[in-house]
Order: structure tokens, then C-alpha cells, then sequence
């Protein structure tokens, strides 16, 4: 279980985060919305390491993360990042060989386990008939499941996704999400992902945690957090929650 | 990785023909059969003891040197490119250049005496300013734990404009030792002998090879430093190793030959456009490119206005521009 406990981080004056404890399940699909500047991915950022903590504790399996070494965490924790400005002249199965890195010695010889490892995630991610093309070939959507296949290759417990579908047409992004969800279910990942569209957020999120000015406004199940006098406190317009197949569709009035 | 034997071996037999045509060609024509007669047989008596000298104290020290500044310049150009993520980067990026250039000029103009200490001072004054300005500019680049890349390429711009003002500086005021120094700083000052291939060796051997174990780091890096973090990379230690070996393999270059411009900036280029974008490759073909290159350079230099020698760092620029604008322009898909 990833642990997060009294999390604070201090930028010069500003508090960017203040004081959030959660904690995340395997197999279940952590939603994390808020408006512009709540800390979202400061809070992704800290926990795949990349920022430094002012306080608090971040822990995974009862392991502490933050003394941890970069290729000790790189195997608790992957991240996939937007598909913005990767390197051109890669070939797809290279770039999925990447997230083998925290298992590879400084040469990166892969092993056979490594090969076989990236084979699933690419079979996984629908992607092996892309292995030898560049990635400056591939559309948005594809270098988007490339990047997955990668923290899948990864073989981590927990996965961090920073808004995956935001510059993904809808096809791409519920494409994405499904995957994503069945993956999660599949493999008994702890998943973790910064989403901006409420109603995805609503349709794929097992649980939801509202961030605010840095601080925790709210954390649940999505039918308790994605509530319209919630809503429409923190994003300062007025909410109207309709259900649809059980679950809160959001609507700005 | 098929690929990458069969492209080091085809860059092989270019070495060693390019490393024939070296020992051949010069103002005193030898011909072939002869210098490797004078190579692997040289207690025969046929050959003319002249001839023998030719090839042995003057060609091939100055060979194996050429191949080895190219090799270091090269290597080094395409790890910083890497590291840098810019393809304007150079070895001498971050002020190995105008360091080692500041050094050396300062040498030159305090007028040591002309002894085989004197001598050596020149290099050794190249390389300590090589390797000082780099540290200087890593330093000032800091920012907490890590050196930030665009923090680190300004820093180098600056110091180097500083360098370079001090060693223009340096010239002006100097009398009679302003051809020498201007020789050293166009890179046309190869020594001769096999002194400096013993003193450049080692340092271009380790930097090297410490550079072509970090393939696999550079590529990881093309991501980003936060990806790279993100996948195990511990990208502090990674970074200082590579521009430690890559400024002490330019350093040892620039030491013996003074400063030999374009070849650490385009063979990089040249082999990306021929091998593609992963470092491991790229590394060790960048290698062998910028050792042909810059024989073929020399090869050029020392017959052109025979028996006038030009500057090869002339001729690498003169020679490469239009190779490289001939390559850019067939290239078919973005490199970069």
C-alpha cells in the first residue's frame, strides 16, 4: 500500500502542499483533480522523487521512499509522462527497453527476462507491431500507449500517470483509460493519476482526491467527492451533478 | 547490434586505408610498397635509412596522433551533444577551447626558455586552462545538488567570451610570439615525435573509454532529466562522469594539436544521419568517424600547398562545411 503521510512541501514562501496524508490501494485507480495550481503534479512529482520534501512521510509497503536511491524507488514507482517533445530518432522497442533501466547495469545489456518483460508490455499496450518504427512516426495516441508500455516494462507496484489523455482526441482517450483500468485490475497496480476532465475522473476512478490551494478538500469514493456543493466551492462556478449509469456526471450551470 | 559490427567494420577498413594514405603521402614521396616495407621490416637493409626515419619518427607518431585527437573530439562532441540535448554542441562547448587556447597563449607570450622544458610547457599550460575553465564554468553553474543544462551552456558562453577577451588581450600586446600563439589557436600546432602521442595517450584512451560505457545513460537522458530520474538514472553522478571523461579526453587533444575546430561538432551529425539516434551506436561510430576525418584532413593539409603545410584545424573547416551542408541537405528525415 502507498502511504502518504502529513506531506508538506515549501516553495521559497508559498506552501505548494500542506499537510496530505492518503493512502492508495492495489488494483484500484486513484483519481487526483483540482483547479490550475492546487499541487496536483507537485504531488506526483514528490512522489516519484523529483522534488525534494519539507516534511511528512512517503511510503510504500512499509519502505520509507524518500532515502531511497533512484533505481531502488524506479522499481517501486513509474511515471508516465505527457508525449510531449520525447527525442525523434528512437526506435519504439528502444524506448520500451528504457524502463528496464533501474534493473540494467550502466552499459543497459538487456537480459532475456528483460526482452521477455518488454515483450509483454508491448503486447499489453497493443504496440508490437509499432517495435521497430521511430517515434517520430507515431500519432499522439500511439506515443501516448509507448510510453505506458514503458513504465509497464517498468514492473513496478505502483504506477503515476500526470494527465495522460490531455492532449488526446476522445477515441485516444478513452482508448487509454480503458487500458489503463485493465491493466490496474489485471496486474494489481496501485495507480495514481492526475486527471483534469471531471467526468473521467468520474468514469474510471475507483477513488477521488480533491486538491485545493494545496491542501486535501476532499477525498472518497467518487459518488461522495464528485458532489456539486463540493465542486462548486472549489472551482468557484456553479455545478450541477446529474447520474448517469450510477455514476455523477458533471456539468458546469 | 548487427548493424553496429558491420558498421564498425566497414569504418575499420576505412581507418586503415586512411592510415596508409598518411604514412604515404607527404612531401617526400614514398611509395607504398616501400612504407610497409620500412613498417613491418625495417631491419631489411633495402630501404633507405632516410626513408626509414621519414615513416617511423615523423609519419607515424604524427598519425597516430591525428587519430587519436580525432577519435578524442569526436567522441567527446557526440557525448556532450547528447548530454546537452543540443546539436550545436561542441567538445569545446562549456570552455575547453578558450581555456586550453588562454593557457597556451599565456605560455607562448611569457617566453619560457626554449628547452625541452619550455616546450612542454605549452601543452601542459593548454591543458590545465582546459580543464580549470571547465571545472570554473560546472561550479558556477550549480544551482543546490545539480547543474541545470541551460544554466550550464551560459555559464560556458560567458566564460568562454571572458577567456577568449583575455587571450586576444594577451595578444595584442605580444611582439614576435604572435604567429606561434595564432598557429596553436587555428590548430596547426601538431607536435612532432612521438612525445606527445605518449602524453595524449592515456588521457584520450580512459576518457574514451569511460564515454563509451555511458551509451545507454544517454540515451535515458534524451528524455529529459526528470524521465531519466524517473527510471533509476542517478543523473548528478551520470552527468559529472560524462563532461569529467569528455573535457579530460578534449583537454589531452587540445593539449598537443591545439585547437582543431568542426570535427566534434559534425561527425556526430554525419554518423546520426547514417546510424540514427541511440547512443550506443552512435558513440563508438562518432569514434571512428572523427579519427578517418581528421587523417584525411591532415592528409589534405600537408599536400595542398606542398611543401607549405596549411593549419588542419583550417582544412577540417574548410574541408567538412561542405560535406556536412551536402549531407544536411539529402537527409531525408529530421536527425535531431
Amino acid at each position: 500500500m502507498l502511504s502518504i503521510q502529513h506531506l508538506s512541501i515549501v516553495f521559497g514562501s508559498t506552501r505548494i502542499l500542506q499537510s496530505i496524508t492518503f493512502q492508495a490501494r492495489p488494483g484500484k485507480i486513484l483519481g487526483i483533480i483540482g483547479p490550475n495550481g492546487a499541487g496536483k503534479t507537485t504531488l506526483l512529482r514528490a512522489i516519484s522523487g523529483l522534488i525534494p520534501i519539507d516534511k511528512g512521510e512517503l511510503s510504500y509497503a512499509n519502505h520509507s521512499l524518500l532515502k531511497m536511491p533512484a533505481e531502488a524507488r524506479a522499481r517501486l514507482i513509474a511515471s508516465v509522462p505527457q508525449a510531449t517533445a520525447l527525442p525523434p530518432a528512437f526506435s519504439v522497442r528502444d524506448v520500451v527497453m528504457l524502463g528496464r533501466t533501474p534493473y540494467m547495469n550502466w552499459m543497459g545489456q538487456p537480459s532475456m527476462r528483460d526482452n521477455e518483460i518488454v515483450n509483454t508490455a508491448m503486447r499489453q499496450t497493443h504496440t508490437e507491431k509499432l517495435a521497430d518504427r521511430r517515434l517520430d512516426e507515431l500519432s499522439a495516441g500511439e506515443q501516448q500507449r509507448i510510453l505506458l508500455a514503458r513504465a509497464l516494462a517498468q514492473s513496478t507496484p505502483v504506477l503515476l500517470m500526470d494527465e495522460p489523455t490531455s492532449h488526446l482526441d476522445l477515441r485516444y482517450q478513452i482508448e487509454l483509460l480503458d487500458l489503463t483500468r485493465n491493466l490496474v485490475q489485471q496486474e494489481k497496480k496501485t495507480a495514481l493519476l492526475v486527471l483534469h476532465d471531471l467526468n473521467l475522473a468520474s468514469r474510471y476512478a475507483d477513488g477521488i482526491l480533491l486538491l485545493n490551494m494545496g491542501k486535501l478538500a476532499a477525498f472518497g469514493l467518487p459518488q461522495d467527492v464528485l458532489r456539486a456543493e463540493i465542486l462548486s466551492e472549489v472551482y468557484q462556478i456553479p455545478i450541477q451533478i446529474n447520474h448517469h449509469h450510477k455514476k455523477p456526471h458533471i456539468f458546469p450551470k | 547490434m548487427k548493424s553496429l559490427v558491420r558498421a564498425l567494420l566497414i569504418s575499420l577498413v576505412l581507418l586503415v586505408v586512411s592510415i596508409g594514405l598518411s604514412l604515404a603521402v607527404g612531401s617526400v614521396k614514398i611509395p607504398l610498397a616501400t612504407t610497409l616495407q620500412g613498417l613491418f621490416n625495417p631491419g631489411q637493409t633495402q630501404v633507405d635509412p632516410i626513408v626509414l626515419s621519414i615513416v617511423w619518427d615523423l609519419r607515424l607518431p604524427r598519425t597516430i596522433l591525428l587519430l587519436l585527437v580525432g577519435a578524442a573530439l569526436a567522441g567527446s562532441g557526440c557525448a556532450y551533444q547528447g548530454l546537452f540535448r543540443n546539436p550545436l554542441a561542441d567538445p569545446y562547448l562549456i570552455g575547453a577551447a578558450s581555456g586550453a587556447g588562454l593557457g597556451a597563449v599565456l605560455a607562448i607570450t611569457v617566453r619560457w626558455p626554449a628547452s625541452t622544458l619550455g616546450y612542454l610547457t605549452i601543452p601542459a599550460a593548454g591543458f590545465l586552462g582546459a580543464i580549470l575553465t571547465v571545472a570554473a564554468v560546472f561550479s558556477i553553474a550549480r544551482v543546490g545538488k545539480s547543474s541545470p543544462i541551460t544554466t550550464l551552456i551560459l555559464a560556458g558562453v560567458a566564460v568562454s567570451s571572458f577567456a577568449t577577451a583575455l587571450t586576444s588581450l594577451l595578444l595584442i600586446n605580444a611582439s614576435g610570439e604572435l604567429r606561434r600563439a595564432l598557429v596553436w589557436l587555428v590548430g596547426g600546432s601538431t607536435m612532432s615525435g612521438w612525445q606527445p602521442v605518449w602524453g595524449a595517450l592515456p588521457y584520450i584512451l580512459i576518457g574514451l573509454g569511460s564515454l563509451l560505457t555511458m551509451g545507454h545513460a544517454l540515451n535515458v537522458l534524451q528524455f529529459g532529466d526528470d524521465q531519466a530520474r524517473q527510471l533509476g538514472l542517478r543523473v548528478n553522478i551520470v552527468r559529472l562522469w560524462i563532461i569529467v571523461a569528455a573535457t579530460l579526453t578534449t583537454a589531452a587533444a587540445v593539449a598537443f594539436t591545439g585547437i582543431i575546430g568542426f570535427v566534434g561538432l559534425i561527425i556526430p551529425h554525419v554518423m546520426r544521419t547514417l546510424a540514427g539516434g541511440d547512443y550506443r551506436r552512435l558513440l563508438p561510430l562518432s569514434i571512428m568517424g572523427g579519427a578517418i576525418f581528421l587523417l584525411l584532413a591532415d592528409i589534405l593539409a600537408r599536400t595542398l600547398l606542398a611543401p607549405q603545410e596549411l593549419p588542419v584545424g583550417i582544412l577540417t573547416a574548410l574541408a567538412g562545411a561542405p560535406f556536412f551542408l551536402f549531407i544536411l541537405r539529402k537527409s531525408k528525415q529530421p536527425f535531431w
